[in-house]
């Protein structure tokens, strides 16, 4: 956004102001439905009652990218499949942020052969990987409140551009 | 219109029922749902009772592995400077968590039980690097009132490549 490079140095209230931005983009992140493999079962376990993904304001998983800020691949990601991830992420709106879960979408997985992508960061910037084959609920939640973290550490008007 | 009304109530008496029956939800990073005793989460190098590593470096684990995500470098033990009460030590040794599948295969191929798989399955990093855990990562800490790593010991208690292991439950074809 860069309004300090327009409006100068003002301090607390660059400061506040990026404080509340953080706390809003962490609190309605609504995840956009990437579910490849046995990775989308457990995110589809995450969203459902026992773990309530709502909880963290993402109970919305938007099967458009238009609508998402937040792009959660789970599983492996073939070859044929990574241009459309990659136009998928083009078309969500900025700011967005990717979730790698679980091994196969982080490097490959066990399935290191010449089919399957060896990791989703050849495609797409990756914020957050989560280990786990696939990873329990559980463990994505907490990837996803590692991402939060980040996101809180960001400095978003600060930003050049 | 009526009987249009009574389905409407009769529809939402379900949805109002629903606000009495017993919450299922995790409240997860506050309330941790205990997982099962057999779980397989993050690996754990154990140590004996006096503070010597259990890895004698013999790799089994890295062969094991279907992912390949062990990496296992030996180096010889002295009496100067031991690790392990075997002939050799595991110099290097890194796991590549973004790697592992849990399978646990590691556990089963290991001849001194050096590795075994903990109920911890809180891994997520914002770094690729960050996900290989190194040898101090994974060992777990000195036991009270044992030596840490490397320990002087006296020549001729250690000559053994394999060392005997007492508390170890004997193998039966």
């Amino acid at each position: 956004m860069g309004v300090e490079t327009k409006l100068g140095n003002m301090g607390i209230v660059t400061t506040t102001l990026e404080e509340a931005v953080n706390w809003a983009r962490t609190r309605a992140m609504w995840p956009l439905l990437f579910g490849l493999a046995c990775c989308a079962i457990e995110m589809m376990a995450t969203a459902a009652s026992h773990y309530d993904l709502a909880r963290f304001g993402m109970e919305l998983m938007r099967p458009s990218p238009r609508q998402a800020d937040l792009m959660i691949v789970a599983g492996r990601v073939t070859r044929k499949m990574a241009p459309v991830l990659r136009r998928l992420y083009d078309q969500m709106a900025e700011p967005k942020w990717v979730i790698a879960m679980g091994d196969c979408a982080s490097c490959g997985g066990v399935f290191n052969n010449y089919a399957v992508l060896q990791g989703v960061d050849e495609v797409v910037p990756v914020d957050v990987y989560v280990a786990g084959c696939p990873p329990r609920p559980e463990q994505l939640i907490h990837g996803i409140l590692t991402l939060h973290a980040k996101v809180r550490a960001s400095h978003p008007l600060r930003q050049q551009g | 219109m009526f009987k249009e009304l009574g389905a409407l109530v009769k529809g939402l008496s379900v949805t109002f029922k629903s606000m009495f029956e017993p919450k299922v939800t995790f409240q997860y990073p506050e309330q941790k749902r205990p997982v099962k005793p057999r779980y397989r989460g993050r690996h754990v190098l154990r140590r004996y009772e006096n503070g010597l590593e259990r890895c004698i470096g013999c790799s089994l684990c890295a062969a094991a592995c279907p992912a390949d995500a062990i990496f296992v470098e030996a180096a010889e033990n002295t009496d100067e400077e031991r690790y392990s009460p075997g002939e050799r030590y595991a110099a290097v040794y890194e796991i590549n968590y973004l790697r592992c599948i849990f399978c646990g295969y590691c556990e089963d191929a290991c001849p001194t039980q050096a590795i075994v798989l903990t109920d911890q399955y809180e891994l997520s990093f914002t770094d690729r690097w960050d996900a290989i855990y190194t040898k101090e990562r994974l060992l777990e800490p000195v036991p009270p009132g044992a030596r840490p790593t490397p320990q002087k010991t006296e020549p001729g208690k250690f000559v053994n490549p394999i060392p005997e292991m007492p508390d170890f439950p004997e193998w039966k074809p």
